[in-house]
């Protein structure tokens, strides 16, 4: 039994660590020592909240605060709202703004109006994924990328390595707060906190407001299959803005959730972790991001090698399964079909909405069949699954 | 905190010895470690195990944990009621939550194991 090894095997993302079971439990200390971690402006307030605590992206960020079970169903009834300031901000200025992002980026920056965000991602030459990303237009000439938590520096050299633009690149992430509160009951609880009608704000828009006093960006976006809000705002606020938030939701059920209870969430949503399920050895058509490939805006970066794979069609696809027995698949998990290993999990958990236990895993194209069945290997054992199709959960209309 | 008259493992098990007879289960920290309890493995009776060997596994939603043996011995029994409710981890785990009776085949092997301060302090010196 040991912590570590478990949050560890939760996310993969950015920590060496040997993939077999056996191995796992031999780990006794993390490569990185926890006083090297970030901290986000919360980090008291998540101690107070007797959150625990783990390493993730190289920031010290809470997992779960009454559980993830609790959390998860929290946001799927009611609404949770997580600390995501982890998370990167660049913002990018100047005539070439878009020019920058049309380059760097595959999706097709230049149908967003002001007030719009964009799932997108930075391929590289070969057509894998450097990182994913949203993109907000808040201007003509001023864009903001929202990065993941572990690529900050890395995407920020990236994007400067390729910027022979007028085009002016600020990394704003520590400067930054980011609270995500997601839910059915998130527009009613944001609702009492804010100068202007949250039913104008449609999904994937934004708006600039205060929310409680507090300058804020508030955009219509999440990572959990929910309808809920995504706020921006000066780091220093954060504390006021994380307790107004907690007490106005009190009456609907709004719980602090954490970063299990984000994954378990995500997953269900069929919504993919960069550094699990995309990174730099899967391509975006390989992982169904297709339709954020935009080959009629013009020359990107890895749009020849995406073209290419495009014309041939993938080798491989990532498809969604559900295990047929009670084990859980986890990531890196083999998966075998007559007798040979065609594949691997790149997310695996129990579904706490579904109450069945799902993943996400590479196949070869022409098994990548929906209804058909695959073992996964749990602990040497060759476990069935079968291949359905994604997203798992998707919430009814209102 | 933990209670006494158990020993305890560096690798977070609990054993309650009578005679040759050892219960054996996860402490309150490796539940809480762990978080929301979701799926338990375990050997069957009659296998029999060296100390410090895997005898099984216990996941939580996020994670896999390995279980090891406090001492060496042969299962006599499981818990089969944690299979159906594997939560119970989590609300009892020195009580309704044990997972299965060794008999113990050395019981000299005990005196290796730490007693409830000592386990505490180690704990404390983890953090």
């Amino acid at each position: 039994m040991y912590e570590v090894r478990s949050v560890v095997t939760m996310f993969s993302a950015s920590y060496e660590y040997d993939v077999t079971v056996k191995a796992c439990a031999r780990i006794r200390r993390l490569v990185i020592s926890v006083t090297d971690l970030r901290k986000t402006a919360l980090f008291e307030t998540h101690k107070n909240l007797k959150a625990r605590m783990v390493p993730f992206g190289g920031w010290n960020m809470p997992v779960e605060y009454s559980g993830i079970i609790q959390e998860h169903t929290a946001v799927r009834t009611g609404a949770g709202l997580f600390d995501v300031s982890h998370m990167g901000e660049f913002i990018v200025t100047g005539p070439q703004a878009l020019d920058l992002i049309q380059f760097i980026t595959c999706n097709d920056a230049s149908r967003l109006v002001d007030g719009q965000a964009q799932y997108s991602a930075l391929p590289a030459e070969d057509g894998t994924v450097v990182d994913d990303l949203l993109v907000y237009r808040e201007s003509a000439n001023r864009f903001m990328l929202v990065v993941n938590a572990s690529n900050i520096e890395s995407d920020l050299e990236w994007i400067h390595n390729h910027n022979s633009f007028l085009a002016r690149v600020e990394n704003i992430t520590n400067a930054t707060g980011l609270l995500a509160l997601q839910g059915p009951m998130a527009e009613e609880t944001l609702q009492v906190l804010v100068d202007l009608p949250l039913n104008q704000i449609a999904a994937f828009r934004f708006a600039r407001g205060q929310v409680s006093g507090v300058d804020a960006t508030i955009s219509r976006t999440g990572y959990t299959g929910e309808d809920g809000f995504e706020l921006y705002f000066a780091a220093s606020n954060s504390e006021q803005l994380w307790n107004s938030i907690l007490r106005a939701g009190r009456r609907h059920g709004l719980l602090p959730a954490g970063l299990g209870a984000r994954n378990t969430l995500r997953l269900e949503a069929g919504m993919l972790l960069q550094g699990n399920d995309i990174d730099r050895t899967t391509t975006l058509l390989e992982a169904g991001l297709g339709w954020i490939v935009k080959h009629g805006k013009g020359s990107f970066i890895g749009s020849d090698a995406l073209a290419k794979e495009k014309a041939e069609g993938p080798r491989r696809k990532l498809v969604g399964f559900e295990m047929l027995g009670p084990e859980i698949a986890r990531e890196r998990y083999p998966i075998w079909i007559g007798g040979q290993e065609v594949g691997y999990v790149t997310s695996g958990s129990p579904s706490i909405t579904l109450k069945k236990n799902i993943g996400l895993a590479y196949l070869p194209v022409d098994l990548a069949v929906v209804g058909e069945t695959c073992e996964v290997v749990v602990r040497k054992r060759d476990c069935k699954a079968q291949i359905v199709s994604t997203p798992f959960y998707k919430r009814s209309s209102k | 905190m933990n209670p006494e008259g158990l020993l305890y493992t560096k690798d977070h098990e609990w054993i309650h010895v009578a005679g040759d007879v050892g219960t054996v289960g996860i402490t309150l920290h490796a539940q809480e470690a762990l978080g929301d309890v979701v799926y338990i493995e375990l050997p069957r009776v009659g296998d029999k195990f060296e100390s410090h060997n895997s005898f099984g596994s216990v996941e939580s939603v996020k994670a896999v944990s390995e279980l090891f043996m406090p001492v060496a011995g042969e299962v006599i029994e499981i818990n089969s009621a944690i299979k159906d409710a594997p939560e119970t981890l989590n609300s009892d785990p020195y009580g309704k939550g044990w997972l299965l009776r060794i008999r113990i085949q050395n019981s000299a092997e005990t005196t290796a194991l730490l007693s409830a301060h000592a386990y505490d302090q180690y704990i404390a010196a983890e953090a």
